[in-house]
């Protein structure tokens, strides 16, 4: 899966928790979670949970803590499918 | 000095009607919402109906978002947030929009418990090692307050916001406690009410201590019927009530509809002492009570036109109309109007003095006392107290000037809210 696929993956998974809809229509790697598509922080864990089913993944809690914008998670998910 | 407080708003979602206009064609057809369950057959209980709110789960956008509706698991928020919003509405009133909240208005929104089925969803996550796997909801489901929290965030109240919880008496104490907060002027106006969860997990206590009906399971309408020589206890139920108490004041300025005044009323508890006990009131706090309630009122005993009785249909129906009997020192054919909603629903737990409220402030605005259905048998021991009359089984038109409710509920605690046409 190249970067480009993974971020549309992304944007799908994350649609439904944006609050701020032009951002999410320009979603990039340097987009932020919280301060960019305004995603409640406590939905964080719900956008995380869905990365893992869509992605057939574990993310443990300390890479939890990294993904806060699209760069971090899309590593993480890198990471995680490479080990896996 | 005191503030003259009033209803402006009222919302419900009951067994037999959701929203206002199909409650009230319920109550005056004495339509029944008590239904076979088959959930609760499967899981062999022994009373088989229930009474729970026939939802249409399509219209749930008006009320939630979809973000709101993933992994939602809660009945007794989905009940309480669609009273809820329906009676702020029924008001004229609108959510508050901008940046700050309405810092005059407010919600005392009780509960039994909250999103018990989250709870337990939750639990066998839990035991099979998926913690991390509860999602973003799971606290705010299941968290008692979680009514008052979900109304007041789609309002954006900024006074008060709370949950209450005093059994069946939970509904009748909200709006007494938003009383006295807008009679004491700390809130213009308070959205008051009461909800409760629905299913086998908040039933099944009551299922195991044989105070339900389990005798009716082939007959559902039937299996209600309190104040007749064959009640045989209650059927379970669920839903919720709400209403807005209002600052006399704040709404004749905002040229709001009125519904009714509440004079005044009294909570207290039987202390479990006296013949009370955890399941089963004091009578001397019970009659307590209303005279007390009475006397808050500024009104006379006399002046009562109808009662909205607790009556559940188990043994202690005659005892309740007995108190009631002492406590306003009325019998026979000089005794109140009396009803018992609890036939055409059954009885809603958490939610069940708030429905019944609702269901008092249509009957006192708008002039007639529903039908008593299922007893045409009535209880010998009540009728030695008061005559037959007092308990009509067909739609009665009447005016009706003030109106009293009273609930009692588990841990010995009672309340009891006087109504008056507002003139």
């Amino acid at each position: 899966m190249n970067k480009e696929e993974a971020i549309q993956k992304l944007k799908e998974i994350v649609k439904p928790y944006v609050k701020n809809e032009d951002a999410l229509a320009n979603i990039n790697e340097n987009t932020d979670f919280i301060n960019d598509l305004n995603i409640n922080s406590a939905n964080l864990v719900d956008v995380i949970l869905d990365v893992e089913e869509v992605f057939d993944i574990e993310i443990d809690a300390d890479s939890m803590e990294k993904m806060r914008d699209v760069k971090s998670a899309l590593a993480v998910i890198e990471e995680k499918l490479t080990t896996k | 000095m005191e503030r003259r407080v009033v209803i402006t708003g009222l919302g419900v979602v009951a067994p037999n009607g959701v929203g206002l206009e199909n409650f009230r064609s319920a109550l005056k057809d004495g339509r029944s919402g008590i239904q076979f369950d088959q959930q609760l057959a499967d899981l062999q209980f022994s009373c088989q109906v229930s009474g729970t709110p026939p939802i249409n789960k399509e219209n749930l956008n008006e009320y939630f978002t979809d973000l709101e509706l993933r992994n939602f698991n809660s009945t007794g928020i989905m009940y309480g947030v669609i009273a809820g919003l329906d009676a702020w509405k029924d008001a004229g009133l609108e959510p508050s929009d901008g940046e700050n909240p309405d810092w005059d208005s407010g919600t005392i929104f009780g509960a039994g418990t909250s999103g018990i089925e989250k709870f337990r969803e939750s639990i066998y996550k839990i035991d099979a090692f998926q913690t991390r796997r509860l999602g973003s909801t799971a606290v705010s489901q299941t968290m008692n307050s979680g009514i008052s929290a979900y109304l007041g965030g789609k309002l954006g109240l900024g006074n008060q916001v709370t949950t209450n919880s005093s059994a069946c008496t939970t509904g009748t104490e909200s709006i007494l406690m938003a009383f006295d907060r807008i009679q004491a002027g700390k809130a213009k106006r308070i959205l008051a009410g009461s909800t409760s969860d629905s299913g086998p997990y908040i039933w099944a206590g009551f299922d195991a201590i044989k105070v339900c009906n389990y005798k009716s399971n082939d007959d559902p309408e039937k299996a209600s019927r309190p104040m007749s020589a064959s009640a045989a206890g209650f059927v379970p139920g669920s839903g919720a009530g709400a209403l807005v108490i209002e600052d006399l004041e704040s709404a004749l300025a905002r040229n709001a509809k009125i519904y009714c005044e509440i004079l005044g009323g009294n909570l207290n508890s039987g202390g479990q002492r006296g013949g009370g006990s955890m399941t089963a009131p004091n009578s001397t706090a019970v009659q307590k009570c209303v005279k007390d309630a009475i006397f808050e009122a500024g009104i006379k005993a006399k002046d009562i036109d109808y009662i909205s009785g607790h009556l559940t249909a188990t043994s202690k129906d005659s005892t309740e109309i007995q108190n009631l009997s002492i406590a306003l020192n009325r019998s026979g054919k000089n005794f109140p109007y009396i009803n018992s909603l609890k036939a055409l629903t059954g009885h809603c737990l958490s939610a069940a003095a708030s429905i019944e409220c609702v269901a008092a402030v249509l009957q006192l605005s708008e002039n007639f006392v529903a039908p008593n259905i299922n007893c045409d048998n009535l209880n010998k021991e009540i009728t030695a107290i008061i005559d037959a009359e007092c308990i009509p089984q067909n739609l009665l038109e009447k005016e009706i000037n003030i109106a009293a409710k009273v609930s009692f509920g588990f841990g010995d605690v009672n309340g009891c809210i006087i109504f008056k046409k507002y003139s």
